[in-house]
Formats: structure tokens, C-alpha cells, sequence
């Protein structure tokens, strides 16, 4: 398989994820719908590096993951502490930032 | 032939598990859509010769972001989603729908107009060490280190950042206590101390009463027991 073919791949999981960033409103699966985009990323990064045939490609993947664990412990942590204030748990009623 | 049976059979999946993340109505089941998604895409990178991080996704994403996830989606609870796809506004829809066809569109246009006629093939040749945790490791510790460090800052200060968020303070709020849909009709109040750092530490407050501060002639500064606006903070 050429490269071409990863990639492709790559921007159909990318478009799932930021047309499911649009449309939910549950901040839970927005999340889900950011990891699918940052792992469209990745497969990229993988599929470049395939093609250079070095590893720089495959560091830079890495510390995608690392950055996505850290968005979702954030992220997970603002979602507990918004049920926890009973705020509604859905974004378009969150337009106010002040709490 | 295999590589391309196995490449269509995962890229297949891979784009299933995203649709399912944003087509399902329950979170729950989008997070375990994720899981599926995020095992297929394991298994390209693996067709990528990119072992070390194929074994990496498996084990930090589909192992310990996800069960993150779940729980955090059983806490919140992901029966009753607010607002689920079908009742989004129709415009809403819409709107998304073109721009993520645009995005997709770009990226279509960037990749079919590409000079970089390597994409055409299967890639460089590989050292025979690609894609191993002994190159990973080598490359992290000499090119990259930077990066790697920073990361190892990011991960603590995420860390740090998460438990100061969810973290309760002073034990559970007087009306949290009652807030379980499950907990039946009886009003069971929970001990003080429930969910706070104490009960998991030595099981004060639930098994044994909270010790009485020693004040010793000084003044109280804090209130032994939270008041719910306390957690406000």
C-alpha cells in the first residue's frame, strides 16, 4: 500500500472528528470527537515517517499521545466539576464562562 | 495482497469506530466506539512498521485513557445524552456538514496536488531497527530530549491540574450525599469525609469518627468539616 492510501485514510478520521466537534453537544463526546481528530494526526505523522523512513516522525506521535492523555485528564476534570456544580452538561448552555 | 486485504480490513473498521463515536446516542457507547477505533489504528500503524507506537496507543490509549473515560462517563452518567445527534438544530447540521466537507475537501486537493512523489511509493528502506523501542528510546534520549522532557512537565502539571479540579474539598456536600439516582427512596446520609482524600487514606469518617483538632491554646483557622459553599472555591 502506498502512502497516499494512509493518508487518505488519515483526513476521512479527521473529518469525522471535527464534523462530530460541530455537532454534538454533550462535552464528553466532543472529547471523543478531539481524540479522533488528534489521531488522524498521528497516522499521518506515522505514514511521513514510513516514508522518510526515519523515526522523527514516529518521536512526534508520541508526544501527540502524551498531549491528548493531558487534554483528556483536563478536560475529563472541568466535566466532573461541572456536574458536580449541577451545570448542565451540554455546551450550548455553557455559553458564560463566569462560574 | 495481504498488506492491502489487511490495510482496507482495518481502514474500514477505523472509519466504523469514528462514525459510531459520532452517530451513537449514549457517550458510553461512543467511548467504547473510541476503544474499537483506537485498536484498528494500532494495527495501521503496526502495518507502518511503527511497532513501539502501535504498542504505545494500545496501552496508554485504548488501557488508561479510556477506562479514564468510562468512569468519568458512569459518574456523570451517559444514560441520557442532552442532546443527541437527531436534535441538534437542523441548520446546525447542516452547517456541519458543509464545513466538514470542506476540511475533508482541502485536504483531498492537498494531497492530490502534492509534490512529494514519495507518497506514490511504499515508503523509504527501512533499517533494520525501525520503529523499535531501542530506536525510539535512542532518538528520545539524544535528538529529542527536550521534547521529552517537557512532556514528562506537561503529563505532572495535567496531573496536578486534574485533581485540583475534580478534587472535592473537605469531604462530600450535604446534599451531594443524597445524589445517586440508584441510592433508593431512604435518605442514607454518608459520613463526613466520603470521597475526600481522608477515607482512602486510613478510613476516618467512615469507619472511624474524625479526630477532634488539637488546639493547644491556638485559634481554628479552617472548619473541620466543609460547609457545601466551601466547595465552591
Amino acid at each position: 500500500m502506498t502512502i497516499n492510501w494512509y493518508l487518505i485514510v488519515s483526513a476521512m478520521i479527521f473529518t469525522i472528528g471535527a464534523g462530530g466537534v460541530l455537532i454534538r453537544r454533550n462535552p464528553l463526546v466532543i472529547l471523543l470527537c478531539l481524540e479522533l481528530m488528534l489521531n488522524a494526526g498521528n497516522l499521518a505523522l506515522i505514514g511521513f515517517s514510513r516514508m522518510w523512513g526515519n523515526g522523527d516522525g514516529q518521536i512526534f506521535a508520541l508526544v501527540v499521545l502524551v498531549v491528548a492523555a493531558c487534554e483528556v485528564a483536563i478536560g475529563l476534570g472541568i466535566i466532573v466539576a461541572l456536574y458536580r456544580r449541577r451545570l448542565p452538561v451540554d455546551v450550548d448552555e455553557l455559553i458564560e464562562l463566569r462560574g | 495482497m495481504v498488506v492491502g486485504f489487511f490495510f482496507f480490513l482495518f481502514a474500514v473498521v477505523a472509519l466504523a469506530g469514528a462514525g459510531g463515536v459520532v452517530a451513537l446516542r449514549n457517550p458510553f457507547y461512543c467511548a467504547l466506539s473510541l476503544v474499537v477505533h483506537l485498536i484498528a489504528l494500532a494495527l495501521l500503524f503496526l502495518l507502518l512498521e511503527a511497532q513501539f507506537v502501535a504498542v504505545a496507543q494500545i496501552v496508554v490509549y485504548a488501557g488508561a485513557v479510556m477506562v479514564l473515560y468510562v468512569f468519568v462517563v458512569g459518574y456523570v452518567g451517559g444514560g441520557d445524552d442532552p442532546a443527541p445527534l437527531w436534535r441538534a438544530s437542523a441548520r446546525q447540521r447542516a452547517l456541519a456538514t458543509i464545513f466538514a466537507a470542506a476540511i475533508f475537501i482541502e485536504l483531498a486537493i492537498a494531497l492530490l496536488g502534492t509534490a512529494l512523489s514519495a507518497l506514490s511509493t511504499d515508503g523509504a528502506k527501512l533499517a533494520a531497527d525501525y520503529g523499535s523501542p531501542a530506536q525510539i528510546g535512542e532518538l528520545l534520549l539524544t535528538d529529542f530530549l527536550l521534547p521529552f522532557e517537557l512532556a514528562s512537565i506537561l503529563l505532572l502539571v495535567a496531573a496536578i491540574g486534574a485533581v485540583a479540579l475534580a478534587g472535592r474539598r473537605g469531604g462530600i456536600a450535604e446534599d451531594e450525599s443524597n445524589m445517586a439516582p440508584n441510592r433508593g427512596e431512604v435518605y442514607t446520609p454518608a459520613p463526613a469525609a466520603t470521597g475526600s482524600m481522608a477515607e482512602g487514606v486510613s478510613g476516618y469518617g467512615v469507619t472511624r469518627p474524625l479526630p477532634e483538632p488539637q488546639l493547644e491554646g491556638r485559634e481554628l483557622k479552617q472548619p473541620v468539616r466543609a460547609t457545601p459553599e466551601d466547595d465552591s472555591r
